[in-house]
C-alpha cells in the first residue's frame, strides 16, 4: 500500500470513481449548452440570465464546477506524481512538487469559491 | 548482409552508452534475433545479453527490438528489421548492468509485493485442495507469464513510478491469485491494492498488450481488479 497525503480522495479507487463521474457530469453540462444555444439562435441577455437565475441551473452549475475541479486536481496530481518525482527532477523534486501541488489545489478552491459568487450574484 | 545496430555500454570502461553498428550474413534465412545476437557474440565475446532456453519459455532475453520490447528467441528477422536495419537495446525504464542486461530488482520488488503465493489457512484437506473446471478456467490468460519484463518496461506510468506502481506484469499475478479459487485472502490482497499508484496508474494505454510475448492481457486482468475493488468498496 502507497500513502498519499495530497492525492484527492486519498483511495485510488476513489479518485478513479471521482475522476469518471466528473467527466460524465462536464460531458452532460457541454452537452445541454450546445442544445440550449442551438435551440435559442437568437438568444437575449434576458433569457440567458433568466436561464441562469433558476435553482435548477444554478446547481447544474455547480455541480459542473465542483466536478471541473475534482476532475482538474486528481489529473494534475497524476501529471506532478508522473513528472516531478526524485528520479527525473532530482533532490529538489518533492520540495517543488509540493509547491504546485498546494499551488494548484489553492488556486482550484478560489476558482470554485468565484465561481460559487457568481452564480449567486445573478 | 543485415546491418545491425547494438546498445553498448560497460560501466568500468564506458563514460556513456554508445550504439555499436555491426554487418551480420544470414544467408538470407529468417533466423531469430537471438540467433544474431549468439552469432555477434561468437565475434565479440564482450557483447553481453541473458538467455537460456531459446524457445520463449523462460523470458530471460527480453530487449527492446526494433522499438519493441520482446523476446529475442521468438522474434524472427522478418518481423524485427525494418529497411535492412536491426536495432537492439535494453528493456527500457530500468538501469542497465551492462550492453543488453538490465537490473531487474525493481521490477521482482513490485512482484514480491502482490505475494504471489497462494494464501489458505484452512486446514489443509488429505490428498489437494480441488477446483472445478470452471474455477480452474478462470486462471487461463494468467498463469502463463513468464515474467520477462516485456510488457511491465513498455509502460510509461511504471518507467515514472517503477517504486509505486506495481506494473502490468505484477497486477497480471496479482489477479491471478484473486481469481484463484483456493485463495482465501482476497480481501487483504484488494486492501493493500487501494492506493492511487499500485493499480490506478495504469491509465489503459495498452503498452503491455501490444508487447507480451505471450499473447496476454494484462489490461483486463487490471479491469478485473478494478471491478474487485469497486464491489469490496461500495
Amino acid at each position: 500500500m502507497v500513502t498519499s497525503v495530497t492525492s484527492f480522495g486519498r483511495s485510488g479507487l476513489s479518485d478513479w470513481m471521482i475522476q469518471r463521474i466528473s467527466a460524465w457530469i462536464m460531458t452532460a453540462y457541454v452537452a445541454f449548452m450546445v442544445c440550449y444555444f442551438v435551440g435559442n439562435p437568437e438568444l437575449t441577455y434576458a433569457q440567458w440570465a433568466e436561464l441562469n437565475s433558476s435553482l435548477a441551473m444554478r446547481m447544474f452549475s455547480l455541480v459542473t464546477i465542483l466536478s471541473i475541479a475534482a476532475h482538474a486536481w486528481i489529473g494534475m496530481w497524476c501529471v506532478l506524481t508522473d513528472y516531478v518525482t526524485l528520479r527525473l527532477v532530482g533532490p529538489k523534486a518533492t520540495a517543488i512538487r509540493i509547491f504546485f501541488q498546494l499551488g494548484m489545489i489553492a488556486i482550484t478552491l478560489l476558482y470554485v469559491v468565484w465561481a460559487i459568487d457568481i452564480l449567486w450574484g445573478i | 548482409m543485415l546491418n545491425v545496430s547494438i546498445y553498448r555500454y560497460n560501466p568500468e570502461v564506458d563514460s556513456e552508452p554508445y550504439m555499436q553498428d555491426f554487418k551480420v550474413d544470414t544467408q538470407g534465412k529468417d533466423v531469430m534475433v537471438l540467433d544474431v545476437l549468439e552469432k555477434l557474440k561468437a565475434e565479440d565475446p564482450t557483447l553481453t545479453f541473458r538467455r537460456s532456453c531459446r524457445e520463449g519459455v523462460c523470458g530471460s532475453d527480453g530487449v527492446n527490438i526494433s522499438g519493441k520490447n520482446g523476446l529475442a528467441c521468438i522474434t524472427p528477422l522478418s518481423e524485427a528489421v525494418k529497411g535492412n536495419k536491426l536495432v537492439i537495446r535494453p528493456l527500457p525504464g530500468l538501469p542497465v548492468i551492462r550492453d543488453l542486461v538490465i537490473d531487474m530488482s525493481q521490477f521482482y520488488a513490485q512482484y514480491e509485493k502482490i505475494q504471489p503465493y497462494m494464501i489458505n489457512n484452512t486446514p489443509a484437506p488429505a490428498i489437494e485442495r480441488l477446483q472445478s473446471p470452471e474455477e480452474r478456467a478462470k486462471l487461463d490468460g494468467l498463469y502463463e507469464c513468464i515474467l520477462c519484463a516485456c510488457c511491465s518496461t513498455a509502460c510509461p506510468s511504471f518507467w515514472w513510478n517503477p517504486d509505486k506502481f506495481i506494473g502490468p506484469s505484477g497486477l497480471l499475478q496479482a489477479y491471478r491469485f484473486l481469481a484463484d479459487s483456493r485463495d482465501t485472502a482476497t480481501e487483504e490482497r484488494l486492501a493493500n491494492l487501494d492506493d492511487p499508484f499500485s493499480v490506478f496508474r495504469c491509465h489503459g494505454i495498452m503498452n503491455c498488450v501490444q508487447v507480451c510475448p505471450k499473447g496476454l492481457n494484462p489490461t483486463k486482468a487490471i479491469g478485473h481488479i478494478r471491478s474487485m475493488l469497486i464491489r469490496s468498496a461500495t
